[in-house]
């Protein structure tokens, strides 16, 4: 196999050495960050693998290194999942531990890859993975089809509010490529999705090891008329997913230059996290209530007319009011709503089980506030679905609805309307560990 | 109007919200500044990220005394027309004072040496957050760094116990003594990198361009002649037209044979590469996990 990819490359590495339209292309990419789950046997490393070399993102001197290991190792494949495994543990237990990030790019496109493990007990890095995602891919071997696992990660990836969810049926080849096969996976995952609140599900067969359909169609699976896994992945729209309506700008620091130039300068520094800014609107300032207006907004040094997401810009707003790191700017038609009283889904990630006497600090946007806990409502069997009412204690990988409350007033929204202002952490006060995240209802 | 935003405009949102998040939660934070492109784009954005005020900390340098004469004249440069502070922690002072050994034999550098200096440097002035230049995509180890990365009173990385990292909220909450590196441009590649650099016009050292150099081979890797390393029998220093594709220690810095005397056309041979930048890197030769191994010792 790995014979076919490299002369597969040197043909195309001729190809496209001396063309400058690819580095002009570069400059108009978009990304798109997407979480990979799988479990050790389904391939997921040889698909990333498959990824990444096909669109030559790993170099030679990576493959060497990854050859000479697996020929150690006594294996008489190239295993792709040297490439993931950064760590020492994780190369010697040929497991991984942790998430690690990859990255590869197209004409079309740079990708992030959260690549997280798929063992039962890291729930905690899924969510990590998933809670920057733009997509998750899905892993099913055809042989399998529907297991826990796959359940447990589609139902992360619409917990943490992934709009889009592609479901590669691996290992086709081990299937005769069957269609019949195939369908039966589809309508059984579409079956349990109902149950998700996810918008946009795809499906495509795949053979990660013979490279079916992941970047080039199969001649073995003609019945299949959808995309490739790299097309759909090129090509799948996700400029609609931001939140362009509601106004959020938490406030980040105050830029004081102290120069004579500036001398009377004061700018509130920050990203906007959804809706869009610009000089002259009216904004409202939380959680004080004062009103002003957009004076001018500062992007790479320079005066620019509006702000919108992701952008990390400077405000400066015409009235000098009292305003600094923790404060949100709103519109004063459309605010953040401001409370102490806290309804979320807490993914607990301690070592320590969740202890509801404790008191734990909150980050949420730039807010650091203390808690203490009102109810643990109930607790979620992750693969069933089900609400456990009575067995209440919370320990790592656990997800439970809790309500809390807050030292002082935070600014939120719910997590489905607004990723930024609706999600929070909770961290241990004894040892500053992130052991929780959480998403506002 | 288009509400697009492109993949470089959102890498630099991105680390500029880092940047600020760093100053924000650390009494002392600091650059690390290697001289090299990644630390150079760093200084660059966190220029960006406090406009029209200056770079409210300073530039930390760990000079091995095996430096390029010419980073040390670009950092000089940079650090003038910034106004910034600079910070040089001196590995010599370390070997002078005792604190390190200078390794011997062929292969010696001072590489491994700069930990210490680092450590020694950080505790000396306090910092409780160091911003580096590290990309995740640069080596394996560094795929599974956080960008608030909590070291622990020995300035130990302990890669299995990492803080889980989630949305934008980076926790940067610590007990007395304890410090975190902070890297904000861990989302970025190489590529990333240079055509940041073309889109931004950044000015770099020469080094980075094809030049006429004084150059020897050893195990495979071409290196710049210098005064800290004798030649072994079977070398030969011969002229070569080469640039650096990172900015090290002289000693351990391999260059490639490159015409490339342009940015665009260092980003035409950048894509068309089929090693990574750290491929001539003499130190992450030694062994399959030498960059772990170093990273939690304290190294970058």
């Amino acid at each position: 196999m790995i014979n076919d990819l490299k002369q597969r490359w040197k043909t195309e590495k001729k190809k496209d050495t001396s063309n400058m339209e690819d580095t002009d292309n570069y400059l108009g990419r978009d990304l798109l960050r997407f979480t990979t789950a799988g479990s050790v046997d389904d391939g997921k490393s040889t698909l990333i693998g498959r990824l990444l070399y096909d669109s030559k993102s790993i170099f030679e001197d990576q493959l060497t290194s990854v050859k000479n290991t697996s020929k150690s190792k006594g294996l008489s494949h190239i295993d792709f999942s040297l490439l993931t495994d950064g760590l020492k543990d994780e190369r010697e237990q040929g497991i991984t531990i942790d998430v690690a990030y990859r990255y590869f790019s197209t004409p079309k496109r740079k990708f992030i890859i959260a690549d997280t493990p798929g063992h039962m007990q890291y729930t905690r890095n899924m969510i990590t993975g998933a809670s920057t995602a733009n997509l998750a891919l899905i892993l099913i071997d055809a042989r399998k089809g529907v297991i826990e696992q796959t359940k447990r990660h589609s139902f992360i990836a619409s917990l943490l509010q992934i709009k889009h969810i592609v479901v590669c049926v691996n290992k086709m080849d081990l299937a005769d490529y069957g269609q019949e096969r195939y369908d039966e996976i589809v309508t059984e995952y579409e079956n349990f999705a109902t149950k998700l609140d996810v918008e946009d599900v795809r499906f495509v067969p795949i053979s990660a090891l013979h490279g079916d359909n992941v970047v080039d169609r199969s001649d073995k699976m003609s019945w299949y008329e959808g995309s490739t896994l790299l097309h759909t992945l090129e090509n799948i729209h996700i400029g609609g997913d931001r939140n362009m309506k509601d106004c959020r700008f938490p406030v980040q620091t105050v830029i004081r230059p102290h120069s004579d130039e500036y001398h009377d300068y004061r700018g509130y520094a920050g990203r906007v996290e959804s809706g869009i800014f610009k000089v002259g609107d009216e904004v409202t300032v939380l959680p004080s209530g004062f009103n002003s207006k957009i004076a001018s907004i500062i992007d790479n040094e320079k005066e620019v007319q509006q702000a919108f997401p992701p952008m990390s810009v400077t405000l400066n707003l015409t009235d000098d009011i009292d305003l600094s790191r923790g404060d949100m700017v709103v519109r004063p038609n459309n605010q953040a709503e401001v409370t102490q009283d806290i309804d979320f889904m807490m993914c607990w990630m301690g070592n320590e089980p969740f202890d509801p006497r404790k008191k734990y600090t909150i980050l949420h946007t730039t807010n650091k506030v203390r808690c203490v806990v009102k109810e643990v409502l109930y607790k979620m069997d992750i693969n069933t679905l089900h609400r456990n009412e009575k067995d209440l204690s919370v320990g790592m990988n656990d997800i439970a609805r809790v309500k809390i409350r807050t030292t002082k007033p935070l600014m939120c929204d719910s997590y489905t309307q607004n990723r930024s202002t609706g999600s929070l952490i909770l961290v241990d006060e004894s040892t500053n560990n992130t052991v929780a995240a959480g998403m506002i209802i | 109007m288009s509400y697009l935003i492109k993949h470089l405009k959102e890498l630099e949102a991105e680390s500029i919200y880092v940047i600020r998040e760093t100053f924000a939660q650390f009494n002392k934070p600091a650059i690390l500044f290697s001289g090299g492109k990644d630390s150079i784009v760093l200084t660059h954005l966190a220029k960006k990220a406090f406009w029209p005020a200056k770079i409210p900390f300073p530039l930390v340098h760990v000079d091995t005394g095996h430096n390029f004469p010419e980073c040390i004249s670009f950092r000089d440069k940079l650090v003038k027309e910034f106004g910034v502070n600079l910070v040089v922690g001196s590995v010599q002072k370390s070997i002078d004072e005792g604190k390190v050994a200078e390794e011997v034999g062929i292969n010696a550098t001072r590489n491994r040496l700069q930990t210490t200096t680092l450590l020694d440097t950080i505790e000396e002035h306090q910092y409780d957050a160091c911003m580096g230049g590290a990309r995740r995509d640069e080596e394996k180890a560094r795929a599974k760094e956080r960008f608030f990365s909590h070291r622990d009173e020995f300035g130990q990385w302990d890669p299995k116990n990492q803080r889980p990292e989630l949305w934008n909220l980076f926790n940067g909450l610590k007990h007395y003594g304890e410090n975190f590196r902070v890297f904000p441009i861990s989302n970025w590649t190489e590529m990333d990198i240079w055509q940041y650099i073309l889109l931004e016009n950044i000015d770099l050292p020469d080094l980075y361009f094809s030049h006429k150099r004084k150059c020897y081979i050893r195990n495979g890797t071409i290196l710049s002649v210098n005064d800290y390393q004798d030649l072994k029998e079977g070398e030969e220093a011969k002229d070569m037209v080469i640039r650096f594709r990172t900015m090290g220690d002289i000693t351990i810095t391999g260059a490639v044979e490159s015409d490339a005397d342009t940015l665009e056309k260092i980003i035409l041979e950048v894509a068309a590469a089929r090693t990574t930048e750290r491929g001539g890197r003499a130190d992450d030769q030694r062994s399959e996990t030498a960059m772990e191994d170093r990273k939690k010792e304290g190294y970058f």
